[in-house]
């Protein structure tokens, strides 16, 4: 039994069998973040109460939280991908990795984006050379610079490991920006979830949060299966499944 | 609910414009980007739509020529 799994497993590692089963999973995702952002919005405007020390303005922790989770977890995915890619020269995961870099590039800037519009009220700056922020900037250019050094280079192999040899230097990043404001004394406020303990906010804010993450995520995956079916069309356009794939 | 009116919601408490310019931006790029992928896989369909085209052509004027 266990061999058939992963017989079945192995049977959509290659672009010709993934190819059609995104397909259907994209619009399942894109329902999925629909759902979960249209109920994860009602939280944060209508159920979540007004915070007691930062008014309305703490409302914008239901997109920057949720932007900031997805720029490390994407970050870590592509990095896995890419490494992947490296190890056991799959062509599909590293085709993965590429087609995550952008939403990754676009969820780091949207945590800065979001955050400077959160500074700039609570803080008075929009910007400070703070650990936290630093290190998220430096994600941000880590993505940047994954997608201009792959696309510099025009053999898509060669691309895919100079790309894996970055990717795999800049996860030291992920947990620098993870505990940057418990090893340094930041202006940025400590983490609002804790594993060890008990959440320091109205439960109402957490689900709030939590269903924005979802949100997120489930938007994330869509997006990235759309643009990897893009590049699996693009890179393997002379083989015969691609023939099929298009009748 | 503790908005009493459609205005005061659109004020956040004198927050309007940090809290409208994040919603704002996430709102504008999530739905960007889904737009320009989309553009990017039917561009790519549609361009080896067009070389199988090309090929079949290719083949057939062989045949007319000889």
């Amino acid at each position: 039994m266990t061999n058939m799994n992963l017989i079945n497993w192995f049977r959509f590692a290659s672009p010709q069998s993934f190819y059609p089963l995104a397909g259907k999973l994209v619009p399942l995702f894109w329902t999925l973040a629909l759902l979960f952002g249209a109920a994860g919005l009602w939280v944060s405007f209508f159920v979540a109460p007004t915070d007691a020390q930062q008014g309305e303005g703490y409302r914008i922790i239901f997109v920057h939280v949720p932007a900031s989770w997805m720029s490390m977890i994407i970050y870590l995915a592509m990095a896995f991908w890419a490494g992947l890619g490296l190890a056991l020269n799959t062509r599909l995961s590293s085709m993965m990795a590429q087609a995550l870099a952008p939403t990754g590039a676009l969820m780091a800037a949207l945590s800065l984006w979001t955050g400077a519009f959160w500074g700039k009220p609570m803080w008075g700056a929009w910007w400070v050379w703070d650990a936290r922020l630093t290190s998220e900037l430096i994600l941000f250019f880590l993505y940047v610079g994954f997608i201009a050094l792959q696309s510099a280079i025009d053999d898509p192999r060669r691309a895919d490991k100079a790309g894996a040899i970055l990717a795999l230097i800049g996860v030291v990043n992920v947990p620098i920006i993870y505990f940057s404001v418990k090893w340094w004394n930041t202006l940025h406020q400590g983490s609002t979830i804790n594993l060890t303990r008990a959440p320091s906010m109205a439960h109402t804010m957490l689900w709030g949060m939590l269903l924005m993450a979802l949100a997120f995520w489930m938007y994330s995956i869509a997006v990235s299966l759309m643009r990897l079916r893009a590049i699996m069309l693009e890179r393997e356009r002379h083989t015969e499944w691609v023939k099929h794939a298009l009748e | 609910m503790h908005w009493n009116s459609v205005g005061e919601f659109f004020a956040m408490g004198g927050y309007a414009l940090y809290v409208w310019g994040s919603f704002g931006a996430c709102a504008l790029l999530l739905v960007a980007e889904p737009f320009l992928v989309r553009r990017r896989l039917n561009e790519v369909r549609r361009n080896l739509a067009r070389e199988r085209l090309a090929e079949a052509l290719d083949h057939n004027m062989d045949h007319i020529s000889r």
